[in-house]
Order: structure tokens, then C-alpha cells, then sequence
């Protein structure tokens, strides 16, 4: 009963806090004009707002308890009701502390980024917007209140990558994420469908209750999973739908850190958690979920090694832990693929950040061959760029040793090729972080000589958040402590209440003894170290800077041509598209249509043509027409 | 009150006389050239009809017949002010009325 009331008191909180967002992208949007720079902070103080309010829940929600209320009824056919609810429970709560959170110190940061920048308004009416839609898709209690957010976040991801409009290559990403990620949403659309038919209803409880009537890695329970799985892998950037998200760092920097780092990347992640229950019952594809992860995670590893642009570099690096979460998830270790979006949304939204001050101090350089030495100028963004890069390589006691470490503690026990691969590729990863970052910050200016004079440290609005989140890349390994410690996991006990459905069913992971767990820790780090040391060889000892693309030969010559998979897909994909719309063209549109409408107008034409011949001039002849006309209507009333 | 009035003359003759004055019209606006005839013409074939009603009027005993005319006399009133005045302005610009030569209004 006291938790009923708890409950019920939470109802307005967690109704609020999507409303704050889209409240301040009509007002940014509706009076962007007139509010100039003020619309910056009207738009973050939206999103603070939010964040509040979702601290509010957090605080409020009783352990173990969760909130599920519908607002309105939508639709209602038969025996099946669509109802528009939210659904406040610990899984989304989380989600929604890391949107309202990171996004309130991206917004803040975009103050000073985006300060000199025409569309400044234009700019925080989309963000707001987006966690807009974000919120709804992590508060939604339905699978239809979830599409809405992914789409809506699709769109504003399309919005935000065409920032910068009259760019005709930055368009075109934006094209490319968009219709990438629509592959994936149909996917998603007609997993959403087959729920419908075959459960009878779209919100979680009604799915979840009636996929108890059917047996294990049933046919339709692998259908609808992978379905689904098709929609987070064009989300969450995996193979082979991952092409995009390297292509959308055309975006404003803050853009690439909120989006397509911290947050609508890693929607895909959230929406197999919410239905893990269903995944559990379909054990082959947590196996297709698992290789994809796998696969993804060690492919966009290698192709980081030879990328150049700063952004690039994170990008791919962005894919290869999201293809880690995912195979966490494949293996059945929902929560510590949960865990890994949360500290891998701190650090990976740092270094983005980080990059973005970068790019600033440089006047918009972003290719690292142009930088270098910049330690001395900005210190404060290189300190925190070394913590971000010191947390994603998983060197302790930074988070991203612990949720890692998690990561492939599980692949030790359940798959041990896996644990191999992901091993080599967070190996990848620490290298490449750190060739970024040496390249970056340590030994001399490469660029020229009015970049050098421009270098200066970014103003507060921009260090701030920087700071922030290098303090909590540092310290939210913390909330996740491994066994060994003896302390307890706080993270995976929060969340163990959504996940006791699925454990039931995979059958709790059996854990490690202490001595294996601290020998896989200790292996995690060598292998950190070692590329740590490779990478000073090469970038600090030998000071070696990657050659000009025209030099690039061989295999290293693929890698920086990312496998040539972008011209693979144009050839096999949009070539012969095009091919096919251009016969269609003549055929459908030129023969066909055309032919109609042209007849048509021809028709009218000629009829015309022909009648105004009677149009003479003469007023004598109109009268006798009209007398003559007149006469024979008066014929036909007469007879008929 | 509203007394029947009391028809002298058989209903035909009226008939046949609007019939002849209509046709008078008609044929002088197909047959004459002249555009103040024709809306002259005109006129003579809106009071044929005119008479016709008010016969039928007293023939059938109402006198909504009768009522119906004026409305039709009002708007003929205006129709010839509106008429008039368009011929006066072109016979002021062209210094004509024929209607033969009024023939620029056409492809």
C-alpha cells in the first residue's frame, strides 16, 4: 500500500520530465529569432529540468517497484488497445539519468561550440527535440510508444548530421544515416507487427505474458527477435548496417557526442534489454546477437588503427563497444552490456567533447597529422581527453575497466573464442586511443604557423562539461565493483529486477572463481599495456606520423579505405538501384504516366483549339446561336 | 381582401398576342444590326412576357402573377440603365452601335 502510494506520487515527475524538452524546442524554434544566444540557455535549462525530475524518480522509485501507467488510449480494435503509456522501472531510469544528465552538459557545451554559429537557435531546437524523442523512447511502456521515439531520434539524428545544410557531402551523410537506419526501422516495424498478430498486444506486460505460452527458440519467438534485432542493428550501428555512423561525424561535434556516442546509439542496446525476456526464449539469436557484436567489434576496431580525422577515429571506435555491448548481450549478460552504455556513455561523450575542443582550439582542423604538441596549449581539455582515452583503453580504476572487464569475465565463462576476440579488439582499441591521443597532444605543432597562433583553450561553458564527465568516466566504474572485491555490484543489483525473467530462463552465469577473475583483470591490463607501449614506441619514442593517404600501400592502404566497404555497398546496392529506377523511369514514368497526362493535356488542348473557332466576334452570330439553342431546348422539353 | 378579377377578352387572344409580340422580338434582334434596336427587341419580348403572366394572372383568380411582373419591370429597368449606358460609351468611342462591325471581342 505504501508502495502504491510512492507510486502514485511519482506519476506527475515522470509525465514532466519528456514535456520539459519539447516545451523548450517550441520555444527555441518558435522565438529562436528574437532569443539569439538565450535560446542556449533556455534550451538547457530544459533539459536540467529534466534531469531533476528524473532524479526525482530515482530517488522516489521504491526498490524493487516500478511505475507503469497508461496517459491515454490510442487505438482500439477487436479485443487488441493500443495505449500510449510510460513505464518508469529501473532499467529506464537509468537510461534516462545518462540522456538528461549528458545531455544537460552537451547542451552546455554546445553554449561556447556552437556560439558563433548562424543556426545557434536552430541548433538547440533540435537537441531539445531529440531528447525529446529519446525520452519517449526510453519512457514508453509499449513497443509502439518506443517506435515513436526511434523514429522521431532517427530523424533528428538526419536533422542534426545536415546541420550544416550547404554542404552537399554533409547531406549526403545525412541521407546515408537516414536511410540506413530506415532499413533497420522496417526491421523493427514488422517485428512490431508480428507482435501484434501473434501476442495480441505491443506493451511489454501484454508481450511478455503471452510469450510464456510457447516453447524455447520457437520459430515465431526467433522471428520476431531478429526482427527486432535488424532494427537495433541499424540503430546501434552494426555490421552490416554500420556505415553510417562513421560518415555522420559530419554533424556538429556536440551532435556526434550526444547522438552518436552517449545516447541513440545505444538505443538498440536498451530496446533488446527491454525485451530480454523475449531474447531469452530465443537462444539462436542471442548467438546471431552475440557474432554480430563480436564481429562488428573487432572489424570497426581495425579500421580505427589507420583513420586520420579525430572523429573518425571515435567514430569507429564507437561501433567497435557497441559491438561489444552487443555481444554482451548475446551472451546473456544484459546487465553488464548496460553497464558497459553507461560508463561507455561518459567517456565516449568526453572524448568526443574533448575532440570538439580540439577542433575549436584548432579553428576546425581535424586531422591529426595537423596537430600535435597541443598539451602545452589546452591543458584542460588534453587532461581530460588523457582521462577519456585512459578509461575506454580499460586501465584501472577508470569505469571502463570495470564495465569491460564485466564484458569479458562473461565471455571467459560462456564462450571462450569470443573472450579471445573481444580481447583483441579492446587491445585494438587501447592502441588506437592512444596513437589518437599522442598524435594529438604530445611532441611538436605540425600545423601551420596561423593555426598556432590561433590555439587557445575553450571558454568555461565547454571546459565545464568537460570536467564533469572526465570526473565521472574516472569514478563510475564504482557503482560496478567486480566479486572479487567483495563488495557488491550496485549496478547490476539496481537493475536486477528487470532482468530476473531472462536469468530464470538462460539460467544464472555461472561465476568464476576469484583466482580466474583476477587473472582475466590481469590479462585485460597487459594487454592495455602493451598497446599502450606500442603505441609510445611508435608515436612518442619514434615520432612517427602517419603518411599522406596518397602514400598509404597495401594491406594498411585497405584498412584506411575502411575495406572498401562503402564502395562495395555502392556497387551492389545503390549502383544497380539506380540502374534499376533509371529503366523504370523510361519505362514507368516516360511510357506510362507521362503518356497519360500528356494525352490529357493534349486532348484539352486540342478541343480547345478547335471550339474557339466558333468565338468570331460577331454579336449577331452569338445571338443567333443562343436563339437557335434555346429553340431546340424548347424542342426537348416538348417531347420528352 | 383579394376579389377575382373579371376577364373580358378569352385567354387565347392574349396568348396568341404575346406569342406574336415575342416573335416580333426575337426576330428583330436576330434581323436588325442596329444594338439599340436589339436591346429595344429585347425589351419587347421581356413585356410579352410580362403580359402573358399578368393574363395568366386574372385568368387563374391570384395576383401572384401580377407581383411576380414588377420584380420582372424593376430588374428590366436596370437592365436597360445598365444597357444604355454601355451603348452610349460605345458609341462615344466608336461612333457606332452597328454590331456587325463591334466585332473585336473574339480569338
Amino acid at each position: 500500500m505504501d508502495n502504491f502510494l510512492a507510486l502514485t506520487k511519482l506519476i506527475t515527475p515522470a509525465s514532466l520530465v519528456a514535456l520539459f524538452p519539447l516545451l523548450g524546442f517550441f520555444v527555441t524554434s518558435l522565438f529562436g529569432k528574437s532569443l539569439k544566444h538565450a535560446s542556449g540557455w533556455i534550451a538547457s535549462g530544459m533539459i536540467l529540468l529534466s534531469f531533476i525530475c528524473s532524479l526525482f524518480l530515482f530517488l522516489n522509485l521504491p526498490t524493487g517497484a516500478s511505475l507503469n501507467f497508461n496517459l491515454l488510449e490510442w487505438m482500439k480494435w477487436g479485443n487488441i488497445t493500443l495505449s500510449f503509456g510510460i513505464l518508469i522501472d529501473p532499467l529506464s531510469l537509468v537510461m534516462l539519468l545518462v540522456i538528461t544528465g549528458i545531455g544537460f552538459l552537451i547542451h552546455l557545451y554546445s553554449i561556447g561550440y556552437m556560439h558563433h554559429d548562424e543556426g545557434f537557435s536552430r541548433f538547440f531546437a533540435y537537441l531539445n527535440l531529440f531528447i525529446f524523442f529519446m525520452l519517449i523512447l526510453v519512457l514508453g511502456n509499449s513497443y509502439l510508444v518506443m517506435f515513436i521515439g526511434w523514429e522521431g531520434v532517427g530523424l533528428c539524428s538526419y536533422l542534426l548530421i545536415g546541420f550544416w545544410f550547404k554542404n552537399d557531402a554533409y547531406n549526403d551523410a545525412a541521407k546515408k544515416a537516414f536511410i540506413m537506419n530506415r532499413i533497420g526501422d522496417l526491421g523493427f516495424l514488422l517485428g512490431i507487427f508480428f507482435m501484434l498478430f501473434y501476442f495480441g498486444g505491443l506493451d511489454f506486460l501484454t508481450v511478455n505474458e503471452a510469450i510464456k505460452a510457447y516453447p524455447i527458440n520457437n520459430i515465431i519467438i526467433v522471428a520476431v527477435t531478429l526482427l527486432l534485432f535488424v532494427g537495433a542493428m541499424g540503430k546501434s550501428a552494426q555490421i552490416p548496417l554500420y556505415t553510417w555512423l562513421p560518415d555522420a561525424m559530419a554533424g556538429p561535434t556536440p551532435v556526434s557526442a550526444l547522438i552518436h556516442a552517449a545516447t541513440m546509439v545505444t538505443a538498440g542496446i536498451y530496446m533488446i534489454c527491454r525485451s530480454n525476456l523475449l531474447f531469452a526464449m530465443a537462444p539462436h539469436t542471442l548467438e546471431v546477437v552475440m557474432w554480430v557484436g563480436v564481429a562488428t567489434s573487432i572489424f570497426a576496431a581495425i579500421i580505427g588503427i589507420k583513420q586520420n580525422d579525430i572523429k573518425k577515429v571515435l567514430a569507429y571506435s564507437t561501433v567497435s563497444q557497441l559491438g561489444l555491448m552487443f555481444a554482451a548481450l548475446g551472451m546473456g549478460a544484459f546487465e553488464s552490456g548496460m553497464f558497459h552504455v553507461v560508463t561507455h556513455a561518459f567517456f565516449k561523450a568526453l572524448l568526443f567533447l574533448g575532440a570538439g575542443s580540439v577542433i575549436h582550439a584548432m579553428g576546425g582542423e581535424q586531422d591529426v597529422r595537423q596537430m600535435g604538441g597541443l598539451w602545452k596549449y589546452i591543458r584542460i581539455t588534453s587532461m581530460t581527453f588523457l582521462i577519456g582515452t585512459i578509461a575506454i583503453s580499460g586501465i584501472p580504476p577508470l569505469a571502463g575497466f570495470f564495465s569491460k572487464d564485466e564484458i569479458l569475465a562473461a565471455a571467459y565463462n560462456s564462450h571462450k573464442e569470443v573472450w579471445v576476440l573481444l580481447s583483441i579488439s579492446s587491445m585494438i582499441t587501447a592502441f588506437y586511443m592512444f596513437r589518437v591521443f599522442f598524435l594529438t597532444f604530445s611532441n611538436s605543432f605540425r600545423g601551420t604557423e596561423e593555426q598556432k597562433h590561433h590555439i587557445h583553450e575553450s571558454p568555461w561553458t565547454m571546459t565545464v562539461p568537460l570536467s564533469i564527465l572526465a570526473i565521472l568516466a574516472a569514478i563510475a566504474g564504482f557503482w560496478g565493483l567486480p566479486a572479487v572485491t567483495g563488495q557488491t555490484h550496485l549496478f547490476s543489483a539496481y537493475l536486477k529486477p528487470v532482468f530476473e525473467g531472462s536469468k530464470a530462463i538462460l539460467g544464472e552465469a555461472h561465476e568464476a572463481d576469484h583466482a580466474t577473475e583476477l587473472m582475466l583483470m590481469g590479462i585485460a591490463v597487459l594487454a592495455a599495456a602493451i598497446s599502450f607501449g606500442v603505441a609510445w614506441k611508435f608515436y612518442i619514442s619514434s615520432k612517427i606520423v602517419p603518411e599522406p593517404d596518397s602514400e598509404t600501400k597495401g594491406f594498411a592502404k585497405w584498412v584506411a579505405n575502411k575495406f572498401y566497404i562503402d564502395e562495395l555497398y555502392d556497387n551492389v546496392i545503390v549502383k544497380p538501384m539506380m540502374v534499376i529506377s533509371d529503366i523504370l523511369f523510361v519505362l514507368i514514368d516516360k511510357l506510362v504516366v507521362d503518356l497519360v497526362v500528356m494525352a490529357t493535356a493534349w486532348i484539352v488542348g486540342f478541343t480547345g483549339r478547335t471550339l474557339r473557332l466558333v468565338q468570331t466576334g460577331n454579336a449577331g452570330f452569338y445571338l443567333f446561336a443562343m436563339v437557335i439553342g434555346m429553340m431546340i431546348l424548347m424542342f426537348i422539353q416538348l417531347v420528352y | 381582401m383579394n376579389l377575382p378579377i373579371e376577364q373580358t377578352n378569352p385567354q387565347n387572344w392574349y396568348l396568341v398576342l404575346s406569342t406574336i409580340l415575342f416573335s416580333i422580338g426575337v426576330m428583330g434582334v436576330l434581323m436588325r444590326r442596329n444594338a439599340l434596336i436589339i436591346l429595344m427587341c429585347i425589351e419587347l419580348m421581356l413585356n410579352s412576357v410580362n403580359l402573358l403572366l399578368v393574363s395568366f394572372s386574372a385568368y387563374a383568380g391570384n395576383t401572384e402573377g401580377q407581383v411576380f411582373v414588377f420584380f420582372i419591370m424593376v430588374v428590366a429597368a436596370a437592365e436597360v440603365a445598365v444597357g444604355l449606358a454601355l451603348l452610349v460609351s460605345i458609341y462615344r468611342n466608336i461612333g457606332t452601335t452597328d454590331i456587325d462591325i463591334l466585332s473585336k471581342l473574339k480569338w
